[in-house]
């Protein structure tokens, strides 16, 4: 956590003053350390009717060595409340979250986490039914901003039939991991999860190729990719070789200099997996901004913008994705952007190419061929991140941006990478066609 | 050993340097400890060698401090290479780093390792400055003095003079010539002329800049301090502008050796990644090329019986006859480009009938090279020459050239040293 607001309001006199005028007060968020639970403190798990996915959730959490609560117990705090709405089929099945989560989330510690299980809206068989599986967006979204000291609420929808593919997902989502994802709607739909062998190497023995590694949340991505047991080849262009070198170094992988824009690229960085016997992951993340008001905005910028973040993906696919590049259940995550969302003043090409990822992960998440290997294709879209580049934003954009959502505080490159990192899970084969934010419910495009 | 057990060739898997600077430039404050552990980082990232050992490292410097004395194993201590990897530094001039690859080759290829790193660093920024040699003594006697008698007496040797430093310098010790002023007596014997020099020289330029641009050395080089490129590169050289420069040795009318067709004193640092086919095949790793024969040469300079840097063309006939091959039969050949005078003397010689019987005892001249062949990716002149490091960026260069050109390609390399030496060695492609 950084930035002027925050060391003042965690200061001696900041507390006080905080306090007392209800200013937000940003706390540190519990992220992942190799020896910490997946929860610390109880789980309380509820449902409406048979709750086909607080079986399953009940099942993680005692292997996970969790305690499972059905009420909040005296004189204790929560670490997580799951609730499993996925049977609800009229409005007035919906006071069972004010009934559970109302004296659950006063019980809840900090960096807790609510997380409700929905089914999906769009295969509703009857409007009230539709109507009320919607109803918990709302709720979720409103939780959210409710909740304080670093706890997030999230919704997971599921699919028809697709209970038994929710893990990953609620792993994710209680954990530390998930540090700044906030009010966010992930989707589980069918496919094939493998569960690791261990759920603390969840990439074990993946090749898995980052772009735009050399630096900031790219070097962030390689990290958690690698700590997760992946090979990672790390790319970057030529002239950031020495940062590339030392990302590679650092997480044991492989660095390839190329300029994602090159025609070859794509092959190049096939080649370059083959000595690891192929390829399971793709990270695009090499991405430029080249900001300017539309109406001063001149052709090397747009273009520039638009094939490094855009283009360069669409022409690399193409071998990457082709018969002989990425394996069968493979995962391709793409990097949006919350400008692609929202829009943004100044960057109407950078949201452009962000936009067009989102579109991108459309298409490709129900692209035949892809679906039929079993490969899925999600995006993460950065809110407010901490890096050398936002580092340069002016003081008070800076830290209006860092306050404007509900953690009250910017998050760190590694929250993006965890995001990445699910999705490149095997054990989550069945979300794709997921854009999740990763902006700690920013106000931005909410 | 035994006439059947023909020794394996060791491969040429791919190489790492970093960008050559001017001297006092971008380098000025890097060691030649800083610069080859940089040129081990980038070939550690780009073969995946993180935490792994090699069998060992081999590389040297030939401007050297006396606290370098383990250069090239505490640059492995500061590299990601697994602590285990041993190293030692070898150092035999301008023909250190081609000596140290045909040193680990020549293991890889009695099977005493299945792997190894070559290469070299040289810094003229950096340079070590010794104390003066009557201070030297001085200061020894003084550390030998037992009794304060002793010791007065060697603190009044002391002397205002002593506290001018030794600092190093290009002169060849048994002459007092500079290395230039020896090419200059070279390039006047053959009659090497001045637009041929520039003529080279721009060459070099060119070819270097093409290959930059066509990505050449996307994989043959890792930046270093924010530079991407060779500083002393001029895409823009012409024969037009080089001719406008003042000559810089040599003497009157006769001179024709310029700063530009002449190398700068340059800082950097290159090496070369080797294995048996073997230990690149488990890992996965491409082999370029393997290392076929290599040869070294020494000229009697002292007496001017022969030039400085002509080494190398008594160093070619022993190849050829190994080999039974002709110069003509390398697909590519790189001459080090130490002045551009040294290539075209060389090249002279071996033209020469007179010079092939009388000096290398051969029935008929080597003959002439096809000059599309020679330094087709730039040289000395172009990217600078960091003494050591040079032989490891045209091993990498060549080997990658001669895998482009498909299997079975033969490149020559030849490179001049001070003293009167020459390395030579034949890579082919795999």
């Amino acid at each position: 956590m950084t930035g002027a607001y925050a060391g003042f309001v965690n200061s001696a006199v900041g507390t006080k003053l905080a306090a007392q005028l209800g200013l937000p007060r940003p706390v540190r968020l519990r992220r992942y350390a190799a020896d910490a639970p997946l929860v610390e403190g109880p789980v309380l798990v509820a449902g409406l009717a048979d709750a086909p996915v607080a079986e399953h959730v009940r099942t993680l959490l005692s292997d996970e060595g969790v305690e499972v609560v059905d009420a909040v117990p005296a004189g204790s705090r929560l670490g997580a409340v799951v609730l499993d709405l996925t049977t609800v089929t009229e409005p007035g099945d919906l006071d069972l979250v004010r009934v559970v989560l109302a004296p659950a989330v006063k019980a809840l510690r900090a960096s807790g986490r609510v997380v409700v299980v929905g089914a999906d809206p769009a295969s509703a068989t009857s409007v009230a039914q539709a109507a009320s599986r919607r109803a918990l967006e709302g709720i979720t979204r409103s939780v959210g901003k409710e909740l304080r000291f670093g706890a997030t609420a999230n919704l997971v929808l599921v699919a028809e039939g697709a209970e038994a593919n929710t893990d990953a997902a609620v792993r994710f989502l209680l954990s530390g991991r998930s540090a700044y994802v906030d009010a966010q709607v992930v989707r589980v739909g069918p496919g094939t999860p493998a569960e690791p062998a261990d759920w603390a190497l969840p990439l074990a023995g993946k090749v898995a190729v980052v772009t735009g590694a050399a630096r900031g949340i790219g070097a962030s991505i390689a990290d958690v990719l690698a700590r997760d047991g992946a090979h990672v080849v790390c790319v970057d262009i030529p002239a950031a070789g020495e940062s590339l070198a030392r990302t590679a170094n650092r997480v044991g992988g492989t660095a390839l200099q190329v300029d994602v824009t090159a025609a070859d690229a794509g092959q190049r960085i096939l080649d370059a997996t083959g000595r690891h016997g192929g390829l399971d992951v793709v990270v695009h993340n090499a991405g430029i901004t080249r900001d300017k008001l539309l109406a001063n905005m001149d052709e090397s910028r747009w273009d520039s913008v638009l094939d490094v973040n855009l283009g360069s993906i669409l022409r690399m696919n193409e071998v990457l994705l082709g018969e002989n590049g990425i394996r069968d259940g493979g995962h391709v995550v793409l990097v949006s952007s919350i400008a692609g969302i929202a829009g943004n003043r100044g960057q109407t090409n950078y949201a452009a190419s962000k936009a067009g990822v989102i579109g991108l992960v459309d298409a490709l998440s129900v692209d035949a061929d892809l679906v039929r290997r079993g490969i899925s294709v999600n995006a993460v879209a950065p809110g407010f991140i901490e890096t050398e580049m936002t580092a340069k934003v002016p003081f008070a954009t800076r830290e209006v941006g860092r306050l404007l959502n509900s953690l009250s505080q910017g998050g760190l490159p590694v929250d993006v990478a965890e995001t990445i990192a699910w999705f490149s899970q095997d054990a989550n084969a069945g979300v794709t066609g997921n854009v999740v934010r990763v902006c700690g419910q920013s106000l931005l495009g909410a | 050993m035994a006439a059947s057990a023909k020794p394996r060739r060791a491969a040429v898997i791919g190489g790492n340097r970093i960008p050559f600077a001017r001297a006092n430039s971008t380098y000025a404050k890097a060691s030649n400890q800083d610069m080859l552990t940089a040129s081990l980082e980038g070939l550690v990232a780009r073969f995946g060698l993180a935490g792994e050992p090699v069998g060992e490292v081999t590389a040297g410097a030939v401007l050297k401090h006396s606290r370098d004395f383990n250069l090239t194993r505490e640059s492995v201590l500061g590299s990601s290479l697994a602590p285990t990897t041993p190293a030692y530094d070898v150092q035999q001039a301008c023909g250190t780093g081609l000596e140290a690859t045909v040193l680990v080759a020549n293991k890889i290829a009695l099977g005493q390792v299945e792997s190894g790193i070559a290469g070299g660093t040289d810094t003229a920024s950096d340079a070590p400055i010794a104390v003066n040699e009557g201070l030297r003594e001085t200061l020894l006697a003084l550390n030998r003095a037992k009794t304060p008698g002793q010791r007065l007496k060697a603190v009044a040797r002391l002397r205002p003079g002593q506290v001018v430093p030794e600092i190093p310098r290009n002169v060849e010790p048994r002459t007092g010539l500079s290395m230039g002023e020896h090419m200059a007596q070279t390039a006047a014997h053959w009659g090497v002329t001045r637009e041929a020099q520039d003529e080279l020289a721009v060459q070099s330029h060119r070819n270097l800049a093409a290959a930059y641009d066509r990505g050449f050395f996307d994989d043959l080089l890792t930046p270093y301090l924010g530079l991407t490129r060779d500083q002393n590169l001029r895409a823009d050289s012409s024969v037009d502008k080089l001719a406008k420069l003042k000559p810089v040795f040599g003497r009157g009318d006769g001179a024709t050796m310029t700063a530009a067709n002449s190398t700068p004193l340059t800082d950097g640092a290159s090496v070369v990644l080797l294995g048996s086919d073997e230990w690149a095949a488990e890992r996965g790793l491409p082999v370029l090329a393997h290392l076929v024969d290599a040869q070294t040469a020494a000229v009697d300079y002292v007496t001017g019986h022969e030039g400085l840097l002509m080494a190398p063309a008594y160093a070619l006939p022993h190849l050829l006859e190994r080999q039974g091959m002709k110069l003509q039969d390398f697909d590519l050949v790189e001459i080090h480009e130490a002045f551009a005078a040294t290539v075209l003397c060389t090249l002279a010689a071996w033209e020469s009938e007179s010079f092939c019987r009388d000096r290398l005892g051969l029935d008929a001249p080597i003959g002439a090279l096809d000059r599309t062949r020679l330094n087709v990716n730039g040289s000395s002149l172009a990217a600078g020459h960091p003494f050591a490091a040079t032989g490891g960026r045209i091993v990498a260069s060549l080997a990658k050239s001669l895998e482009e050109r498909g299997s079975g390609a033969r490149g020559l390399i030849s490179i001049c040293a001070a003293g009167g030496q020459g390395v030579m060695a034949i890579l082919e492609a795999a």
